[in-house]
């Protein structure tokens, strides 16, 4: 029906010569265009505004050498780029948000589909289960991660209890950087499986009935039909929960905020570019050098979706 | 279709008790019966025991979260683990509550989530319905601009969008903190792809009728999308309650800071060992309303968060 109907609006634009405008258009269709404009350009506007400028901002800032709140600034070029390519921070940062990123899509894919299978089966309660299990997606960072922050707690925390009881001395939890990547990638885990579950789970669901039972029949065990039928089959799945994931990690800002406000060791590139900009320094260009870097990273795996989606679209 | 299904359906027993003693041996492939103790064993460990193991791994730490918010400091500094409180004692939210303003970003946040949510959704049942009914040129061109707006991460646009709303006065106000957020892509896109699949004769009708664009939107739009409607609307009133690093940035006084924000400058002030029972309590504050929602709505908010997945 959209398809009819926008034919002939397009066909009446691109006719107009661009000296007289609106001469050559029906009272209806002037009015459609008013009508669209009104009920979407709030939208669009606001998107233009908040969504798309900031790019093309940050690309200038990012050439900058600026304190933030200072009022004059002085162009320094790909300074900023250089600045952070050959310091040790690309090495950290960069590793950092590596680790981070790869652990916890590893971590949440793994768990979720293991999460997954043990939903999927027809007894009662999988359906308060499913809920329970996603719940965490859905809460606060900030209030998760002051409640898990207690529970590593080196002193009173309930994992200390648990070390003591078995004779050991809790770890500096807070205190280490490499273990307070460790920490925090818990319980990124922890908040995002739910997500990857409850996705798994309607993959699983959505698996043609007939090819698994004749798997069954055939004496196929549950293990090897598992691997050799359903993870083949649920390949769509799991890319697309590759690159939801990974988009939600590379930009995973709360909790590592509440739990390790100094980015001691936890410094992924999203937190080091607030940290660069809202913490001590105030280097508004050098932040926003790191946040086109990460900009840049984001991009490629989008257009790496979308060339996938693409392919699929014309296998089908 | 199950792959882990323990419980597998017996012919055996439907034929009842009396032919379920020499049903064993004429059938080759050996099966338990619904209520063996072979067969409870298996589901409980393949089926229920994952089930509890899960949700018990999720719910401990929430749980411990409430309990923890009524302990006093020395029900919680002690080598031994007191599990349950010794009362139910309000002193750690009352404590919670004076050491910073929680009822003002209480009020905040319910502002910012209410009247954020609502022009949201409101700009995406318009820009939606704009973009499926309304005859205009270029609106591929648009819906491609707005799906790759979908793709930009609020993230890297702090310090533009800051510097943008600190330049018109919008820092420590409530207009600053809901404005950039304002847009809405996912909204659109969603309800978009809803409206397509709506049926074109019931609008056409209404046309010849002679009912114009307005009528046509909220007399039959809308009411035939609620489901759709209100899967965008919990999932944005989610995602604007929990917001934290744009509230984070464009507030620092506690009179315009909203929970999770909140949470923060009592994380600073109870940072010592004896705070944890009042940061419990501020937690509870925070992640209780939503979890709430949550319980009630939880059909609606899994569909929206996880919208996509099935069509790759």
């Amino acid at each position: 029906m959209t398809r009819q109907l926008t034919d002939r609006p397009r066909a009446v634009v691109e006719a107009k010569p661009p000296a007289a405008p609106r001469a050559r258009w029906s009272s209806r269709t002037r009015r459609d265009f008013v009508v669209f404009l009104a009920l979407a350009l709030p939208n669009l506007l606001l998107i233009a505004v908040f969504t798309y400028l900031p790019l093309f901002n940050n690309i200038y800032y990012s050439t900058l050498d600026w304190t933030l709140g200072s009022a004059s600034a002085t162009v320094v070029g790909f300074d900023n780029y250089v600045t952070f390519f050959t310091s040790s921070d690309a090495t950290k940062v960069l590793g950092t948000t590596a680790v981070f990123t790869v652990i916890t899509v590893g971590g949440s894919m793994v768990l979720g589909l293991l999460v997954a299978l043990a939903l999927n089966s027809k007894i009662r309660g999988t359906t308060f289960a499913r809920s329970a299990v996603f719940a965490p997606y859905v809460l606060s960072g900030v209030g998760v991660g002051l409640v898990w922050l207690f529970i590593f707690d080196p002193g009173y925390g309930v994992l200390a209890w648990l070390l003591r009881g078995l004779g050991q001395q809790s770890p500096q939890w807070i205190n280490d950087p490499q273990l307070s990547l460790v920490m925090v990638i818990i319980v990124y885990v922890w908040k995002n499986l739910g997500y990857c579950a409850v996705v798994y789970l309607a993959g699983l669901q959505s698996l043609p009935q007939d090819v698994m039972e004749a798997a069954s029949l055939d004496g196929a065990n549950g293990f090897r039909r598992f691997v050799s039928m359903a993870l083949p089959l649920l390949s769509p799945t799991t890319f697309f929960l590759l690159i939801t994931t990974m988009l939600s990690s590379l930009q995973a800002f709360d909790l590592i905020r509440i739990m390790t406000p100094l980015g001691n060791g936890t410094s992924t590139l999203i937190y080091e570019a607030y940290l660069q900009a809202f913490g001590a320094f105030n280097r508004a260009g050098y932040s926003a050098a790191i946040s086109v870097i990460l900009f840049a990273i984001l991009l490629i795996i989008t257009v790496l979706q979308l060339r996938f989606v693409e392919r699929k679209v014309h296998y089908s | 279709m199950s792959l882990l299904s323990p419980v597998s359906p017996d012919p055996a027993a439907q034929a009842g008790p009396a032919s379920a003693p020499d049903a064993g041996p004429d059938i080759p492939l050996q099966r338990h019966r619904p209520f063996s103790r072979a067969n409870l064993t298996q589901t409980i460990a393949g089926g229920y025991l994952p089930l509890i193991l899960t949700t018990v791994v999720v719910f401990l730490p929430l749980l411990w979260m409430v309990l923890s918010s009524f302990k006093q400091p020395g029900e919680i500094i002690t080598m031994d683990l007191k599990i349950l409180p010794e009362s139910l004692n309000l002193e750690n939210y009352n404590i919670a509550m004076t050491t910073v303003p929680f009822a003002q970003f209480f009020v905040n946040s319910l502002i910012v989530t209410s009247v954020g949510a609502t022009i949201k959704v409101l700009l995406a049942i318009l820009t939606a319905y704009a973009l499926v009914f309304v005859r205009f040129p270029y609106k591929n061109v648009i819906f491609v601009l707005i799906l790759v707006a979908l793709m930009v991460p609020p993230q890297v646009s702090i310090l533009p969008n800051y510097i943008l709303i600190a330049g018109m006065g919008g820092k420590n106000t409530l207009w600053g903190i809901i404005l950039p957020g304002l847009g809405t892509a996912f909204g659109t896109f969603l309800l978009r792809q809803h409206f397509m699949t709506l049926p074109a004769s019931i609008l056409e009708s209404a046309e010849i009728d002679g009912a114009g664009h307005w009528r046509r939107l909220w007399q039959i739009v809308v009411p035939v999308s609620g489901p759709s409607i209100a899967t965008v609307a919990l999932v944005v009133v989610v995602s604007e309650w929990n917001d934290y690093i744009w509230p984070l940035i464009i507030t620092d006084r506690p009179e315009t800071m909203t929970l999770p924000v909140g949470l923060t400058l009592l994380q600073n002030s109870e940072g010592n060992g004896s705070g944890w029972g009042i940061l419990m309590a501020g937690a509870v504050l925070v992640i209780v309303p939503i979890l709430l929602v949550f319980a009630a709505l939880q059909r609606y908010i899994v569909a929206g968060l996880t919208q996509g997945s099935v069509t790759g």
